[in-house]
């Protein structure tokens, strides 16, 4: 179970974590300015197993892979948008941060409210109304990179070309 | 057989592929930059793979460059470290990625290129797959040579017309991203074509390319052609063709630059896009031409003809930092580095400068600025108090003149 922190549509990589933030690869240190500007009480009041929920287009912007760091390092579970920024969703798989598509969880939460989160069903249960979401599932090979951590893990253990077995 | 996007895959790997298809190929060029080769290196590391191909690996330094904090210069000797230890021959210091790798050949036709920069879909303008992706994803390249991509579905945008006095490829991608929105194209191939396409330089088809990414594209593309094949053999690269064949679009926008007239993204997102009337006569704080969107020679021409015999008030801060060395000396030569000096302007050493928010402008809280660059979110130059208005050169330079917001068609 953890708390929503809720975000509208169109979140950016500036507002996750601003550009001159970005001198250090250091997680925490990423993480105590997540959200700094836009969200000032984020670090502080963020729990691990918390979890973000967003409109749109979430991560949209820059490349900058600070920005799913800074989150994860946050403690925070998942983040369950209705969609995703290209860039920063590749980041979130590669980096073993999990997220997933909702359209429907967004109008039913309010921020602050207790989810329980199952990521290996991509479920997401409301505490307050007992309501059950279905997030949208992942092609079999993006699968195989989020099942071993990222794509850092997976190639560890395995040569790239394995990924085709999946596509 | 398909769009440019298709053709290119297809190419790649000498079989027909079709948009949604998932592919994993052979990138021929990784690039990365000062900000996001630290993790690129961590990735590599950790994977406990060698690098794969250390020629077909490009670093370049121009987010912070010089760097301007001690944090910043530790962060580049650990790449300079990366550079020397594996031999990695392609690093230079000399202006904005983008801008680089087109000046010195690394964007060819057909070539499938990954950049860790979101604005790596520039190179579509010289037909070209280059799209930006994150430090692991430079990080699996380094270790392998490969990556995965999904083919992507195409919106094709038609535009025709000529643009009329005071009017630039600015203004039109920025009146596309107000019309089809920040996330209007997320995944898609942007295809830009048409009449208006076909008579625009190099230079200019960069500025619509470089944009793809502010309505979510995975990529900027236009198909090759005389302009293309001029620009590429007057610097000794080869060339090679690449246009769609039936292809099959996913949309088509059609847009007529006639009626086109200067246009602002207003802060904080791209696509608040009006006509610049709306704003005229708005006071701004700095004034900044530069960056991978405008600071090309082609930019420099306009606002030299504008600026020249002109002093522009101390009061404002007017930075101009052209995108790369070879655009500086070509300034040089034309005089418009002068022209910008005796008018009062700070000259800054090519790179990102203050788009980055950490060095050479950055804003006060209450500051607003009038730019050339792509994005305008909050907090990007400097203080979250700040403000970020986007334009064309023109607009910038008349702004400048002025110390307003300013309709360049009244100065020039």
């Amino acid at each position: 179970m953890g708390k929503v922190f809720r975000f509208s549509d169109d979140v950016n990589t500036d507002e996750i974590i601003p550009g001159r933030y970005n001198v250090t690869t250091d997680p925490k240190a990423l993480a105590e300015h997540c959200f700094f500007e836009v969200r000032p009480d984020f670090s502080k009041t963020v729990k691990g197993g918390d979890f973000i929920v967003a409109g749109e287009n979430f991560g949209c912007g820059s490349s900058r892979e600070h920005a799913p760091i800074a989150i994860k390092a946050s403690g925070i579970k998942a983040v369950i948008a209705k969609s995703f920024a290209r860039i920063f969703y590749r980041n979130c798989i590669n980096i073993g941060l999990p997220i997933m598509i909702s359209d429907e969880l967004y109008d039913l939460v309010k921020d602050g409210e207790d989810i329980e989160v199952n990521l290996k069903e991509g479920t997401i249960k409301i505490l307050k109304t007992g309501k059950v979401v279905k997030s949208k599932g992942f092609p079999d090979f993006i699968l195989k990179i989020i099942d071993a951590g990222g794509i850092v893990n997976f190639l560890k253990n395995h040569d790239i070309g394995e990924l085709e077995d999946g596509i | 057989m398909g769009t440019v996007a298709e053709e290119i895959f297809s190419m790649k790997l000498s079989r027909d592929v079709s948009a949604g298809e998932i592919v994993l190929v052979d990138i021929d060029v990784t690039m990365s930059h000062d900000n996001t080769t630290p993790l690129a290196i961590k990735a590599l590391r950790n994977t406990g793979k060698p690098l794969y191909d250390k020629n077909r690996i490009v670093i370049i330094f121009d987010h912070v460059q010089p760097p301007a904090s001690v944090e910043s210069a530790t962060l580049q000797k650990e790449v300079l470290e990366f550079i020397k230890k594996e031999g990695i021959k392609n690093f230079f210091r000399e202006g904005i990625c983008h801008q680089v790798l087109v000046e010195r050949g690394f964007v060819l036709p057909g070539r499938v290129i990954i950049g860790g920069d979101s604005h790596t879909c520039t190179y579509g303008a010289l037909g070209a797959f280059g799209t930006g992706v994150g430090s692991t994803d430079i990080g699996v390249s380094y270790a392998t040579g490969k990556n995965w991509f999904r083919v992507p579905e195409t919106y094709y945008f038609d535009v025709n017309g000529s643009f009329a006095k005071g009017v630039y490829p600015k203004d039109l991608i920025l009146k596309i991203i107000g019309k089809v929105g920040a996330r209007g194209a997320t995944y898609k191939a942007c295809e830009f074509g048409g009449k208006t396409i076909e008579s625009m330089a190099m230079g200019d088809r960069l500025t619509l390319t470089n944009m793809a990414i502010e309505m979510g594209g995975k990529t900027g593309l236009i198909k090759t052609d005389k302009v293309t094949e001029n620009y590429l053999k007057s610097r000794g690269y080869p060339y090679k063709e690449i246009v769609p064949k039936d292809p099959n679009y996913e949309k088509i926008f059609e847009f007529d630059v006639d009626d086109l007239t200067p246009q602002v993204a207003v802060s904080p997102k791209v696509d608040n896009v009006y006509p610049v009337e709306k704003y005229a006569g708005t006071d701004v704080d700095e004034v900044f031409i530069g960056t991978c969107t405008n600071g090309r020679i082609e930019d420099l021409e306009i606002v030299a003809r504008m600026f020249k015999g002109k002093k522009l008030n101390p009061l404002l801060k007017t930075i101009i930092v052209p995108a790369s060395n070879e655009i500086y000396f070509e300034a040089m030569n034309r005089g418009y580095i002068k022209i910008f000096m005796d008018a009062g302007a700070m000259v800054c050493n090519p790179g990102c400068g203050p788009c980055i928010g950490r060095h050479q402008g950055v804003l006060a809280p209450g500051d607003r600025a009038l730019t050339t660059m792509n994005r305008n979110f909050i907090g990007r130059m400097g203080s979250d108090k700040g403000e970020i208005i986007i334009a064309s050169p023109a607009t910038a330079a008349a702004t400048a003149l002025n110390g307003k917001i300013t309709d360049p068609r009244e100065v020039i």
